[in-house]
């Protein structure tokens, strides 16, 4: 701590006070839902086959969405920190739609897209007959809703996290011996480690809180399409508010513990 | 060895024009000149980081204006050395023999052999965010040379350096020019260096070689 004036202690207590405000709020968040909920409850919950079903689902489908993410994130990251081309502002804006756009939205863009008929042919439909895929209402459909979103965020990251690592070591390489394929494998993305954990956990963690995309374009059928957020809700619609908040709380304990572990991954890998 | 004929290289409001110059084999040539009159500018195009507008670059008689920076065989060490913060001493100096596919056993004798005539031996398996200033400067020399370039590049590589330090490095590249015979464009500002290193001094003004 470094010796400091009446005005500096000031200072120092307002930034704890303010961002500690928040940091009580969550706290109390948690507290009340650990209040109303109990042991027993939890237990029970753990016990009823369609919460298994919603748990191994939500995280399946939030490992397949934040995978997906991170396949179109880190190329589409790197694009636009390092090349310039015409219309870049434009794909710059695209990007962050669906952060923007309210949940729902997205949910319904997805049911509208894939059973627009084009030429006479819905999407939905070609997949149906060519590949034998079902997309709505099915899992594929939760984790097209959960990518669609989750996606944006993961982007944003790689696009921060490139933009943050200077070229030139790239460029070095190149004159080493490299094409930019090897550079870009060999030398940016090494050091792009930290912001992938980032940006997985990112779209990750998006994909576990996605609810109104899904119960558009997936539907909330038990044992088939409901993960835990949807369980959520399913048990409120019922008025069955314990069992909400117990599956609240069961997707924080989930939350937690993934992300404990990613970052933990994260600062192994960085020491 | 090294001739720029007639390199025009504009970017934005930023413009080199008509800029001659040649480079005898084995020569080291000092290029000096004012902050923003290009001098980077001219290392990056013969690197092959920059594209030129017109004009031609040829080494050894060969024209290499369109070829991309890998198939150009040129060692280069900017300003900042850009040292491969992932990886050790000896990966930052073995990378361009690990890129050309040389085996293992073949690689680990050349970085052995560059790391003993640079001092650097005994940090091999330090990470390079560990280095000291010089220490940092030996391995950006040590993995530009690694794999014999005809040319070596710098950009003002001693400039952050200490008395002492920069000393050490001007008689270690007297020592580079004994070793390796390489032809040498050396971007600097301080008169000193350039007289102390350099065979010939250039002096880029007004977007001109005076």
């Amino acid at each position: 701590m470094l010796p400091s004036s009446t005005s500096d202690k000031v200072f120092r207590s307002t930034l704890f006070v303010l961002g500690g405000s928040y940091v009580v709020l969550v706290v109390l968040l948690l507290a009340a839902d650990l209040a109303y909920s109990s042991w027993g409850q939890l237990a029970e919950l753990l016990g009823k086959p369609e919460i298994v079903h919603a748990i191994w689902l939500t995280l399946g489908t939030c490992t397949a969405a934040a995978v997906l993410s991170m396949l179109v994130a880190v190329p589409l990251g790197f694009v636009l920190a390092r090349y310039r081309f015409r219309l870049k502002w434009l794909v710059d804006a695209l990007v962050e739609i669906p952060v923007v756009l309210p949940p729902l939205v997205v949910g319904l863009s997805l049911l509208i897209l894939f059973h627009l008929p084009v030429n006479g042919v819905k999407l939905e439909d070609w997949l149906r007959s060519n590949l034998g895929w079902s997309v709505t209402y099915a899992v594929p459909a939760v984790i097209l809703a959960q990518f669609a979103v989750a996606g944006a965020f993961a982007v944003r990251t790689m696009r921060v996290t490139f933009d943050q690592i200077h070229p030139r070591a790239e460029l070095v390489a190149l004159t080493l011996g490299c094409s930019q394929a090897q550079a870009f494998w060999r030398v940016a993305l090494p050091q792009a480690w930290r912001g992938m954990i980032a940006a997985f956990t990112i779209a990750w963690a998006r994909s576990l809180g996605e609810f109104g995309p899904i119960l558009v374009f997936a539907g909330a059928t038990r044992m088939r399409t409901e993960v835990l957020s949807t369980t959520v809700f399913l048990e409120l619609s019922v008025g069955n508010l314990e069992s909400a908040v117990a599956v609240s709380l069961l997707m924080v304990a989930v939350a937690l513990v993934v992300l404990l572990v990613l970052r933990g991954l994260g600062v192994e890998r960085r020491a | 060895m090294i001739e720029l004929k007639n390199i025009s290289i504009v970017s934005g409001s930023f413009a080199l024009r008509d800029v001659s110059l040649s480079l005898q084999h084995g020569e080291y040539v000092a290029l000096m000149g004012r902050t923003g009159q290009g001098k980077t500018t001219i290392l990056e195009a013969i690197a092959g980081l920059r594209m030129v507008t017109s004009g031609d670059i040829l080494m050894d008689g060969r024209n290499v204006t369109r070829l991309a920076p890998a198939e150009r065989g040129v060692g280069y060490v900017p300003q900042d050395l850009a040292l491969f913060p992932t990886m050790t001493v000896r990966e930052n100096v073995g990378f361009a023999l690990k890129v050309r596919g040389v085996a293992k056993a073949e690689r680990d004798a050349r970085v052995h052999d560059v790391a003993e005539w640079l001092g650097i031996s005994r940090l091999l398996d330090r990470r390079v965010t560990m280095l000291s200033g010089g220490e940092a400067q030996r391995t950006a020399l040590g993995r530009a040379l690694s794999f014999k370039p005809k040319v070596l590049l710098l950009d003002e590589p001693f400039s952050a350096l200490d008395d002492e330090t920069r000393q050490e490095m001007h008689a270690l590249m007297v020592s580079v020019r004994t070793h390796t015979g390489v032809t040498v464009l050396h971007v600097t500002h301080n008169r000193a260096e350039a007289t102390a290193l350099a065979d010939r001094v250039i002096q880029l003004e007004a977007g001109a070689i005076q």
